[in-house]
């Protein structure tokens, strides 16, 4: 990739004309943290009480439930953020990316940029997606066979109306930028790539339309360590050069911690807790968090880990646990915690818990201790 | 994890080629290793480093009309590279068993755990149904499946996949192999739910006394079950020593660089993190000479050459590198990266 660092392509333009500065009219609680870029205090990308419920077929006489795999989810994106969002398959957050990008139809819950909601007349959905784009974990399903690796990058521009020869020209340019020669991959078909270059493709195409925010989502996830770091790198050079901001899906923690300024965790289809990655890495406030984060291999042969830091499975999100949903898990579940459900309470500055001993008076017994 | 040095498991020269294809594909080239009593060893690779089909060497699960197979594999004594029909079936299972990546796929959906648990010691200790139902739920109860009398009339499908896992450890274990081959076993599982099944492996080889290849592309993996770690690269071991030794003085650039690529926490964030450089190479067309020569910052022209010969540097740790000098002076995961 050191090849193309020289080349200079251009940048990616009118990333200023498009603001549309707001006022923080902060009511969830995912936004009253500190402000990672203050010069432009609204978000850029928001989602407010996500709700997804699949119905599941069959029952004779009544429907037999649903899967709620996401269940009154917000949180925003600010400029120039990498949210990272973590958390166990089942947890909902790969649901809460395809909401974002309306590739499913939320049952409840609004996705704004910058201020507009998606879908409205504000802001189509056609024009909300040259905004917001999205990286998937497959590489290769993610790209038409038949195309050629820049037919693919060419298409949605020419879908919203650019000339083809210009959209070759930024397919092209694009390639080169993502660290592949177009003079020998630009005619190539996806089966004739690594994983490595595929993804880079994949990426190169969703910035084809010069959008302001990537949703990657489990994107380094297939590829093998070696080629994983250069495409992280690959990543973190795009976003500094092009302004961009990023959705970081993953279930590596590690990496999530090297990325992301600010982390989410979820748990079965609810957030458990929001924080600046350093803090919540550092100072978990969830007993999930803390778990997962104690799941964390240590890479040293005179400290393996001698216990398990949670026992059994995520439980299934067909009719999950009522209450906190991680208490049939939780060391410290009480009473509280299986009959009321813990809303999201700010323990800090940006740091936010949804658990009962992060709430004052709460009535869990280590409540006090802990959330003075 | 203490090992006694009599090998139980010998591999000599191990070369296998896949002829399947438009051009024979040689995945492993040349492996050769030896399994102590007791001991586990990691073989740690990307993929297509032919981690796994040397594993699956081990029972002679490569089909046979289009695999080409030479060298030497000894269990116990016996040759495995001429076992046929009733006796490879009697060793397999028996002696060595594996555990696979995705227990969804390598359990049988139509019947219930249970079901083919006994079945398969029925089939080689000739036990009553009785005495072998009772022998599956000891085996449940051993891998801590909670309300194991009743798991064991559950499908597949029915179960998570933590328990899955579990009950496959509990199939494999079923005839008491003296050699368990694990093929990614945890690769699949969740975060909380993969150190669950790491400490039951770890727990289970030292009370059984198993002998264990535990194949993975995770470092952290390795270090957490392995008394010695051999990394592969493109069909071969390159580098072979004590999990302390490779982890913490890794020789080979490969290991070195595979090594930095951990993104360690916080400590780098807002770098670059360090990188290999190019990708694995295509197994059908191997560079002359060392196969990670293109990507390696060390690379000399005698690296074009030749494959080098294993290097011995302390005792029980090999590199097959030429480069071994220039290695230990970095002591640091530094060598073959760039940024």
């Amino acid at each position: 990739m050191s090849d193309t660092a020289a080349i200079g392509v251009r940048p990616l333009a009118d990333t200023a004309a498009l603001h549309h500065p707001r006022g923080g009219e902060g009511s969830d609680p995912g936004r009253n943290h500190s402000d990672p870029a203050p010069l432009n205090p609204g978000p850029l990308l928001e989602a407010q009480g996500l709700v997804k419920h699949f119905p599941l077929k069959g029952g004779l006489i009544r429907s037999p439930g649903a899967v709620r795999a996401v269940d009154a989810v917000s949180f925003s994106l600010y400029p120039g953020e990498i949210l990272g969002i973590v958390g166990e398959s089942g947890c909902g957050k790969s649901t809460t990316a395809r909401l974002l990008m309306n590739l499913i139809v939320p049952t409840a819950g609004t996705v704004r940029f910058d201020g507009r909601i998606a879908g409205s007349r504000e802001l189509p959905l056609r024009a909300f997606r040259r905004q917001v784009q999205m990286v998937f974990q497959d590489s290769y399903a993610s790209l038409n066979p038949r195309l050629t690796v820049e037919e693919s990058i060419a298409f949605a521009p020419t879908v919203h109306g650019m000339a083809s020869d210009e959209a070759v020209r930024r397919a092209r340019s694009l390639l080169d930028r993502v660290g592949l020669e177009p003079a020998r991959f630009a005619g190539r078909y996806p089966h004739e790539l690594s994983g490595g270059q595929r993804q880079r493709v994949n990426i190169a195409r969703a910035l084809a339309l010069q959008p302001r925010v990537l949703i990657l989502d489990e994107a380094v996830s297939a590829l093998d360590k070696s080629i994983e770091a250069q495409v992280l790198n690959l990543l973190l050079d795009l976003k500094d050069e092009l302004g961009l901001s990023y959705i970081f899906i993953s279930h590596d923690l590690e990496v999530v911690r090297f990325v992301a300024t600010r982390v989410l965790v979820m748990y079965l289809g609810r957030i458990a807790e929001v924080g600046p990655t350093e803090a919540l890495y550092t100072g978990s406030r969830h007993p999930y968090t803390t778990a997962l984060l104690r799941s964390m291999l240590s890479m040293d042969p005179d400290r393996r880990t001698e216990s398990a830091p949670v026992a059994g499975d995520p439980p299934n999100p067909i009719n999950p646990p009522s209450g906190c949903r991680f208490h049939t898990r939780c060391a410290f579940a009480e009473g509280v915690c299986s009959a009321v459900d813990p809303a999201l309470a700010p323990v800090e500055t940006g740091h936010a818990a949804a658990c009962h001993m992060a709430i004052a008076s709460s009535g869990h017994s280590k409540a006090d201790a802990r959330a003075a | 994890m203490s090992a006694d040095h009599t090998p139980i498991l010998e591999i000599e020269n191990l070369d296998v080629t896949f002829t399947g294809g438009a051009k024979p594909v040689r995945a492993v080239a040349g492996v050769s290793l030896s399994l102590c009593r007791g001991e586990t060893i990691a073989l740690l690779g990307e993929s297509g480093s032919g981690k796994s089909v040397t594993l699956r060497s081990i029972l002679r699960l490569h089909p046979e009309r289009r695999t080409r197979m030479s060298g030497r594999i000894a269990v116990v004594g016996t040759d495995i590279m001429t076992l046929k029909g009733g006796a490879l079936s009697a060793f397999r299972g028996k002696t060595v068993s594996m555990i696979f990546q995705e227990p969804a796929l390598a359990l049988d959906p139509v019947y219930t755990v249970g079901t083919q648990i006994v079945e398969a010691l029925r089939k080689h200790d000739s036990l009553t149904k009785p005495a072998a139902r009772k022998r599956a739920l000891e085996l449940f109860e051993r891998v801590r499946i909670p309300s194991a009398e009743r798991r064991l009339d559950a499908y597949p499908h029915e179960m998570s996949g933590g328990m899955r896992q579990r009950a496959m450890i509990a199939l494999a274990l079923a005839c008491q192999p003296q050699i368990l081959l694990a093929d990614e076993p945890t690769t699949a599982l969740d975060a909380t739910v993969q150190v669950q099944i790491l400490l039951l492996l770890r727990e289970l080889q030292r009370e059984l006394g198993l002998s264990v290849i535990f194949v993975t592309h995770d470092i952290g993996v390795a270090v957490e079950v392995a008394d010695r770690v051999a990394v592969m690269y493109a069909g071969r071991i390159v580098e072979i020593g004590p999990v302390r030794e490779v982890i913490r003085s890794p020789r080979h650039p490969y290991t070195i660089g595979l090594l930095s690529t951990r993104a360690h926490g916080g400590r780098l964030s807002g770098k670059r993190l360090p990188a290999i450089a190019g990708s694995p190479p295509d197994l059908a067309h191997l560079p002359l000479g060392c196969a990670f020569q293109p990507r390696c910052a060390l690379a000399v022209a005698a690296c074009g050459a030749a494959v080098p010969d294993p290097v011995p540097l302390r005792p029980g740790h090999l590199a097959r590198c030429f480069r071994t000098d220039a290695t230990a002076r970095e002591e640091g995961p530094d060598a073959s990266t760039v940024d």
